[in-house]
C-alpha cells in the first residue's frame, strides 16, 4: 500500500474476510456463514476479532449472532458508525 | 402451523418475573410448544397418544407432559425436516455410552445463542471479556467433529474476547501463555471458563502443587458439566472453591447446571451457592416413587422446562439427575425464579455431563 493512500473501510472489510476465511475477493458479495468450511463456528470468531481490531470496536453479541453473511456485517457495522464507502 | 415465536422473550429480565405470572406465561409457551412438536413430529405426537394425552389442551406447568431425556438416546426425535438440520448436537458419554442426539435448525441455534446470551450478560456485564479456557486447544482443533466438550468451549467462547487456552496439548498448565494472558490484561475483570473436574485435576492441584498464586484481580470462573468425577474424590463445592480461591484470588466463582438437551437457558449458581431458574426455564422435582410435584426440601428427580426447544421436542424433560427445590422468588440473593440444588445421580443412571465423561489417558 502506497503512503498517503489508506485503505477505504471496503477495502478493510474485505481483506479480513480473505486473511481470516481464505476466500477469493470475487466470491465474497454473495457469501454466508458456512458456504465455505473456512467459515464455521471458529472461523467465525476469528473473522470477528479480526473486524475488531481493524476498526476498533467491540460488537455486541446480539450481532455477532446475526453477522452471518458479507452483506449482513456490512449493515451490522454501520451501526458502530463503520461505513463503506460506495 | 405457525412456528412459535419466543423472541419477545429475550426482552423479559432473566430474574425478573414473580411466581404467579411466570408459571403462566411459562406454561402458555410450553403448551403452545407441546402443540407444536406434536404437528411436527410423529414419534412425539405417537407418545402423546400411546399415554393419551391430548397435546392441544391448554395446562398448568406441573401437567405438561414431559420426556424421559434418555428417549433422545434412542431416538431420532425432530420436528423438523432432516434437510432444515443445521446442526446435531450430541451428548458428553464415556466410551460404550450412547449418546444422545439433538437437532437444531438455524433458528434454534439462533434463540439458544441468544438466550444464553441474556444470562451471560447478567453475570459478565455488557462487555465481553478476555477469557482463559481451561483445556486443551486440541479440544477444539478438528473443525469437523467436535466433541460435546469442544461444543460447549466453543459455545461460551463467543462471550469473551482474546480466547486463550490455558493447558497444552498434554493437558498440563501452559504457563507462558496463561502469564501473557494475564500481563495482557493486568487490571481487566477476566472471564475463566472450564469443566469443573478438569478444572480440579489440571488447573487446580497443579497451581497447588507449584505453590503458584495467579494474579488475578477481578473476574469471573464459570464451570459446570458435572459433580460425579468430583464427588469420587470426595471434592465438594466449598472444598472446591476454598482450593481455586487459595490459587486464583479474586475471583466470583459460579457453577452452572445444564444440558446439551436444553442448551441456552442454563441454571447459574447464585452468591448464596444456590442455582437459579431464568425466566426462559423452570425445574420441577419429582417424587421418584409416584412423579408427583415434591414439596420444597423433599428429595426428588429433576425435570427441567425451556422455552428453547423448537427443533426438538425438548421442552419437558425428566432428567436422571436428584435434586432438592429451596424455594421460589425468596432466595436472599433477591434473584426471582425458583432455587434448587443438584445432589447426586439417579442410581444405575449413566455417567454423562463434560467434566464427568473426562477420562485420563496414560
Amino acid at each position: 500500500m502506497q503512503k498517503g493512500n489508506p485503505m477505504t473501510n471496503r477495502e478493510k472489510y474485505a481483506a479480513a474476510f480473505q486473511t481470516t476465511l481464505m476466500v477469493e475477493e470475487a466470491k465474497l458479495s454473495n457469501l454466508k456463514y458456512q458456504d465455505v468450511s473456512t467459515w464455521d463456528s471458529v472461523g467465525h470468531m476469528a473473522l470477528i476479532a479480526a473486524l475488531e481490531a481493524t476498526f476498533g470496536i467491540e460488537l455486541h453479541i446480539d450481532d455477532i449472532i446475526d453477522f452471518s453473511s458479507y452483506a449482513a456485517g456490512q449493515a451490522i457495522l454501520a451501526k458502530y458508525s463503520i461505513r463503506m464507502e460506495d | 402451523m405457525k412456528a412459535p415465536d419466543f423472541s419477545r422473550w429475550l426482552d423479559l429480565e432473566p430474574y425478573g418475573i414473580e411466581a404467579s405470572r411466570k408459571s403462566a406465561l411459562l406454561a402458555g409457551a410450553l403448551c403452545e410448544l407441546t402443540r407444536w412438536h406434536a404437528a411436527k413430529c410423529d414419534a412425539y405426537r405417537r407418545i402423546m397418544a400411546v399415554q393419551g394425552i391430548d397435546s392441544e389442551a391448554v395446562l398448568p406447568l406441573e401437567q405438561v407432559p414431559y420426556l424421559p431425556v434418555r428417549l433422545f438416546k434412542e431416538f431420532d426425535l425432530l420436528s423438523i425436516d432432516w434437510s432444515e438440520t443445521y446442526k446435531t448436537m450430541t451428548s458428553s458419554g464415556t466410551t460404550g455410552q450412547q449418546v444422545s442426539k439433538i437437532y437444531l435448525d438455524r433458528a434454534t441455534a439462533s434463540f439458544q445463542t441468544k438466550v444464553l446470551s441474556r444470562l451471560m450478560g447478567r453475570l459478565l456485564g455488557k462487555n465481553r471479556l478476555p477469557m482463559l479456557v481451561v483445556d486443551s486447544p486440541g479440544t477444539v482443533e478438528d473443525r469437523s467433529a467436535y466433541s460435546a466438550r469442544g461444543a460447549g468451549l466453543l459455545g461460551f467462547s463467543l462471550y469473551g474476547q482474546d480466547v486463550t487456552y490455558a493447558l497444552n496439548a498434554s493437558m498440563n498448565l501452559d504457563l507462558p501463555a496463561i502469564e501473557a494472558f494475564l500481563d495482557r490484561h493486568r487490571d481487566a475483570p477476566i472471564f475463566i471458563f472450564g469443566f469443573t473436574f478438569i478444572m480440579w485435576l489440571h488447573w487446580v492441584l497443579p497451581l497447588q502443587q507449584l505453590g503458584k498464586i495467579l494474579p488475578i484481580q477481578s473476574g469471573i470462573l464459570l464451570h459446570g458439566g458435572g459433580w460425579k468425577k468430583m464427588h469420587d474424590q470426595a471434592v465438594d463445592d466449598e472444598t472446591f472453591r476454598m482450593a481455586l480461591q487459595s490459587c486464583v484470588g479474586g475471583l466470583k466463582i459460579v457453577n452452572y447446571y445444564g444440558m446439551v438437551e436444553q442448551t441456552g437457558a442454563l441454571f447459574l449458581q447464585c452468591e448464596e451457592g444456590w442455582l437459579h431458574a431464568p425466566t426462559y426455564a423452570d425445574v420441577i422435582i419429582r417424587d421418584p416413587y409416584t412423579f408427583a410435584v415434591a414439596e420444597i426440601g423433599q428429595e426428588g428427580i429433576i425435570e427441567v422446562l425451556s422455552i428453547v426447544p423448537l427443533s426438538y421436542p425438548g421442552h419437558a424433560l425428566l432428567t436422571e439427575d436428584l435434586g432438592i427445590l429451596l424455594g421460589e422468588d425468596d432466595c436472599p440473593c433477591g434473584r426471582l425464579g425458583k432455587y434448587f440444588q443438584v445432589i447426586g445421580r439417579v442410581p444405575e443412571a449413566e455417567v454423562r455431563g463434560c467434566s464427568d465423561t473426562y477420562e485420563v489417558r496414560i
